[in-house]
């Protein structure tokens, strides 16, 4: 085959190039269009999602949080506020991974500002926020700690000093139990509330109203938009424009008002000063919780600035254990508190008369048994009545009283006073106390040997001994029954809600139990009467009320000891002191027109007569004669 | 004959001074006009995604006197023999330099595509960009059309060697650039559509056998435009942040410097390879439709001059630099809006970069010539 000899055609070389030209200008066309169309896509059909990504890009809401509301007593005068403190705050984006961020704390333990023993938890809460979030590190910085952050501030990049508002209790420690306090949001809060409506916020309500009403108080938060850059740094402007950039004014938190009386809440205090006990006054016609302490008691104001461990283990460890709410935690024996409810008792279910008499001899015992309940006094009353039975606080009329109840009976109508309940006040924390039945016993204990319910039981319940425990709200909140004659309210703390910025104050509502209507006027006003000759010469709290120009109804008691704590050392005068008996007292005044109840509770203050009653006497002082008490 | 109806106007007189100054300097007009606009326009836009950077935009100038000068100098001094003579000599002196650039890279263990000549750093591969189509044209030009088996291995070869020099360095992007440009001469050449056909399944082959041979970062590259979302912060935050500045960017932008994405620095390489985004996110889709529409009648008008060259040095060599213009046009906008992987390809005259300005008006330089002096070479 002769092989083709190709020679150049200049035509068909042009021609050819030509064709391809056009083809390839085809081509180019197509895959532009192709470009348009991903453009048009883009810019077009996609706008919108691009849009809303490039704003997210740009713009950091920077929260600004709500100032707390106030809490008001009942006069107006101002008990938390919010003052302005500097804290230390870290922004973990700007300190940078967590080796830098241990290196950061450990330089702030290094120079003073942290103690080595907070700086894991601590770590913690900054590794629980977002990366960009300013966390609180050190709460209300004084003088002296400001002094030497500012010397070291070139070792830190992301910790920096910066004013908030911070929350001040006037009266530091009173009324704190009935308060409760703020402190730094923990890991445990962050878990519970909406950490969005909390950025910014430093501290949360923790027990008592600050702790109940923390959806009140707190507030609203706003923000202002920030144009950032890539590096989150926010910038003043974006090239040649400045944006628009929305900012929202945060709602400060409502204001609450108390029942409180502060007046008569620092007689309360002071007349407990040192001893540890409670006392809680309530006005029976509404349940407002007039005074409500529980020494001793603690200063909030340390919280709020931040406590050490080391700060904080003290006051748990604390032998006196100041923060335990007394008022509404401890619950202890009630002791003869409740003779007056059983001899209603008594009276409702027909069980004894009024006039009816028991010959004391110092003793009781059950019909084939020779176990002896003995009374507190050994010599016995004699014949007693009721009135003298509630006067004397004669056990052997109880024990027969309550021989002829029989338990469930006693449970059933003491319930109706709240007893074996929470109170429903309106703070956190109650404990529910115990008044047995036959059923609770049977559902209390495992064992069926240990299940049966012994008549002996009974017995020990009428003097309020035995199983029965109550704490002491619920003894006020079930005298305050006795003293509006059977129309018990839930009580309350707060009792007004003041919006911000707002005059228009909401009443909160007044909430009535379901009243006593089996007890007849006549009924009730034998054991009134049998409790103002309690408070009358030769009752058992003669002594404290003496002299008073208005006339109290109370009932005195005491309890067998309750210690608390089991990992006291042993210590022979402390603990032997701590063996002593509880003292008790409830009343309430005028007897006539009864305007407040009052229970108190002395940890092993002997006497209730002696002891307790006497701080009932100047409760009721401060509140009965304003003027005569400062 | 446009001109003859407002003949002695002044207008006309303007007109024909210009075109014949155009015509004394080589240049063709149309294409002067457009280049003109589109340069001009990158000044503007450079200023704005450098986040008004006086001094990168006063870099940006000089780079653009030089590129012109090179297109002057090369359109009215550099005559067709000249050229032809010129490519052998400039595809080896390109070799050698490669060489240097390699052997110096190894000393300084690392990348190095830099080549440092006292006054002014350059990258061999830009010439390359050039020399590469000139060399096959002028393989060809001797030879008839279409190429024969033996003419497409040898080309192949001219244009294998530089290739696979500079992916190595690591420069993916110019490494296809030039290839393609190698591989247009081909094609404008006359080669046959059964090879084509043919070669489809055996380029997929070398692909895969590439994928073997490319750095892990080119690979990562190309696995993350696939599913930019598999690495948000890494290299997919390129093309993630490139499109939300397109898209946000909306039909008629948002303004002249006021792209959030390219003012707050959240769109990378704002000034260089991803200026293409910038524009769309400052004047829309419209804006990058003007570009594009531009850039159409630069490769329109290149083509049209190419046609009419008068051998098959100048038809090859002009038809490769105007085809090879596109590329660079359809992968850098590829890139930016997510079609095509990302590849250090930036957008042509308006980037930020000397060396790519250089190179491409250098190109059209010797394209213009290749047309102004067709009337002086005899057939």
């Amino acid at each position: 085959m002769p092989r083709r000899v190709r020679i150049k055609d200049h035509y068909a070389e042009q021609h050819i190039f030509t064709i391809r030209g056009i083809v390839a200008g085809v081509v180019v066309g197509v895959l532009l269009l192709t470009v348009a169309s991903r453009l048009f896509y883009l810019q077009v059909l996609r706008h919108d999602y691009y849009a809303e990504l490039s704003q997210g890009n740009r713009v950091h809401t920077d929260p600004i949080p709500p100032s707390r509301g106030l809490i008001l007593d009942r006069h107006g005068v101002v008990m938390a506020e919010n003052l302005p403190a500097f804290q230390l705050e870290l922004v973990r984006e700007q300190v940078g991974g967590v080796p830098e961020l241990n290196a950061a704390l450990g330089r702030l333990v290094a120079i003073g500002l942290l103690d080595s023993e907070d700086v894991g938890s601590i770590r913690r809460t900054i590794l629980s926020h977002h990366v960009y979030e300013s966390v609180p590190i050190k709460l209300q910085l004084d003088d002296e700690e400001m002094a030497r952050f500012a010397v070291h501030r070139y070792e830190f990049t992301g910790v920096d000093i910066r004013t908030r508002l911070s929350r001040h209790y006037p009266f530091g420690a009173m009324a704190v139990h009935a308060l409760g306090y703020v402190a730094a949001i923990s890991e445990q809060d962050l878990k519970r509330i909406d950490s969005d409506s909390y950025a910014g916020t430093t501290l949360i309500g923790k027990l008592g109203v600050e702790g109940a009403y923390e959806n009140e108080l707190h507030g609203t938060r706003g923000y202002h938009e920030v144009l950032v850059n890539a590096a989150g740094r926010p910038v003043e402007r974006q090239g040649a424009f400045t944006p628009k950039l929305d900012t929202r004014q945060p709602v400060a938190g409502a204001d609450l008002i108390l029942s409180l009386d502060m007046r008569v809440q620092r007689v309360a205090e002071e007349a407990l000063a040192g001893k540890r006990g409670a006392a809680i006054a309530i006005d029976p016609h509404n349940g407002d919780v007039i005074a409500l302490a529980s020494t001793p008691g603690f200063d909030p104001n340390a919280f709020a600035r931040g406590l050490t461990t080391k700060q904080y283990d003290a006051l748990q460890n604390d032998i006196d254990k100041p923060l335990i709410n007394r008022a509404l935690r401890g619950a202890y024996p009630p002791g003869s508190t409740v003779k007056p409810f059983f001899a209603l008792a008594a009276l409702k279910y027909g069980v004894m008369t009024a006039d009816q008499t028991i010959f004391c001899p110092g003793h009781f015992s059950l019909p084939g048994s020779s176990h002896l309940f003995r009374d507190w006094k050994p010599k016995g009353h004699g014949t007693v009545s009721m009135r003298h039975a509630i006067m004397q606080s004669c056990d052997v009329y109880f024990y027969n009283v309550a021989n002829k109840l029989g338990i469930d009976r006693m449970h059933d109508f003491m319930s109706t006073f709240g007893f074996g309940d929470l109170s429903g006040i309106d703070i956190p924390g109650e404990k529910p106390g115990l008044m047995p039945s036959t059923e609770w016993k049977r559902h209390a204990y495992k064992r069926a040997a240990e299940q049966v319910w012994f008549p002996g039981e009974t017995i020990s319940v009428g003097i309020g001994q035995g199983y029965m425990l109550a704490t002491p709200m619920q003894l006020a909140h079930a005298v305050s029954g006795i003293a509006s004659r059977g129309q018990i309210f839930k009580p309350r703390l707060v009792t007004a809600v003041r919006p911000a910025g707002s005059s228009a104050v909401t009443q909160r509502p007044v909430l009535p139990e379901p009243s006593l209507t089996a007890v007849t006027a006549e009924q009730w006003s034998v054991i009134v009467e049998g409790m103002e000759l309690a408070t009358g010469p030769g009752g058992t709290a003669a002594a404290a009320t003496a002299g008073s120009p208005y006339k109290i109804a109370g009932k005195t008691g005491s309890a067998q000891v309750f210690t608390i704590g089991q990992n006291e050392k042993y210590n022979e005068k402390q603990v032997s002191e701590r063996m002593l008996d509880h003292a008790l007292f409830i009343s309430f005044a005028p007897a006539e027109d009864p305007k407040l109840a009052v229970a108190v509770f002395v940890e092993n203050g002997k006497h209730g007569g002696s002891t307790a009653a006497p701080i009932a006497r100047k409760i009721f002082d401060a509140y009965l004669l304003p003027d005569k008490t400062l | 004959m446009i001109f003859d109806e407002f003949s002695q106007s002044r207008t006309r007189r303007t007109l024909t001074a210009g075109g014949r100054t155009l015509r004394a300097l080589g240049l063709d007009g149309p294409l002067t006009g457009v280049l003109a606009i589109i340069v001009c326009l990158g000044v503007l836009v450079v200023y704005s995604a450098s986040g008004q950077n006086l001094k990168m935009v006063e870099h940006h100038l000089g780079n653009i006197a030089i590129a012109v000068a090179a297109l002057l100098a090369l359109a009215r001094l550099a005559t067709p023999q000249y050229l032809r003579l010129f490519a052998p000599a400039a595809y080896i002196i390109g070799i050698l330099l490669l060489i240097v650039v390699a052997v110096t890279g190894h000393i300084g263990k690392g990348a190095q595509r830099w080549l440092d000549v006292g006054f002014m750093r350059f990258q061999p591969s830009e010439i390359m960009k050039l020399a590469v189509p000139m060399m096959c044209a002028w393989y060809m030009h001797e030879r008839p059309l279409p190429p024969t088996l033996k003419d497409l291995v040898v080309m192949g070869i001219m244009i294998a060697i530089p290739t696979a020099m500079i992916v190595t360095q690591p420069d993916l992007g110019t490494a296809l650039l030039i290839a393609a440009s190698g591989l247009i001469v081909m094609l404008l050449a006359g080669l046959q559509f059964r090879i084509i056909l043919i070669s489809i399944p055996l380029l997929g082959g070398a692909a895969f056998g590439a994928w073997h041979f490319i750095h892990d970062y080119q690979r990562q590259r190309i696995l993350t435009f696939l599913n930019p979302e598999n690495d948000r912060l890494g290299a997919g935050y390129h093309i993630i942040q490139s499109q939300i500045a397109i898209g946000s960017g909306g039909v008629f932008g948002k303004g002249y410097m006021n792209g959030s994405q390219a003012q707050l620095e959240f769109l990378p390489e704002r000034s260089t390879d991803f200026i293409f985004a910038v524009i769309g996110e400052e004047f829309g889709l419209l804006g990058q439709l003007l570009i594009l529409s531009l850039y159409g009648l630069v490769i329109g008008r290149a083509l049209y001059l190419a046609m009419q060259g008068q051998d098959t040095f100048a038809r090859l060599t002009g038809g490769a630099i105007a085809l090879s213009f596109f590329v660079y046009v359809f992968v850098n906008s590829g890139m930016v809006s997510g079609i095509l992987p990302v590849v250090g390809v930036p957008l042509p005259m308006i980037s930020y970069g000397g060396t790519s300005m250089v190179t491409l008006l250098a190109g059209f330089g010797i394209l213009m010539s290749l047309h102004s002096h067709r009337k002086l070479i005899g057939s």
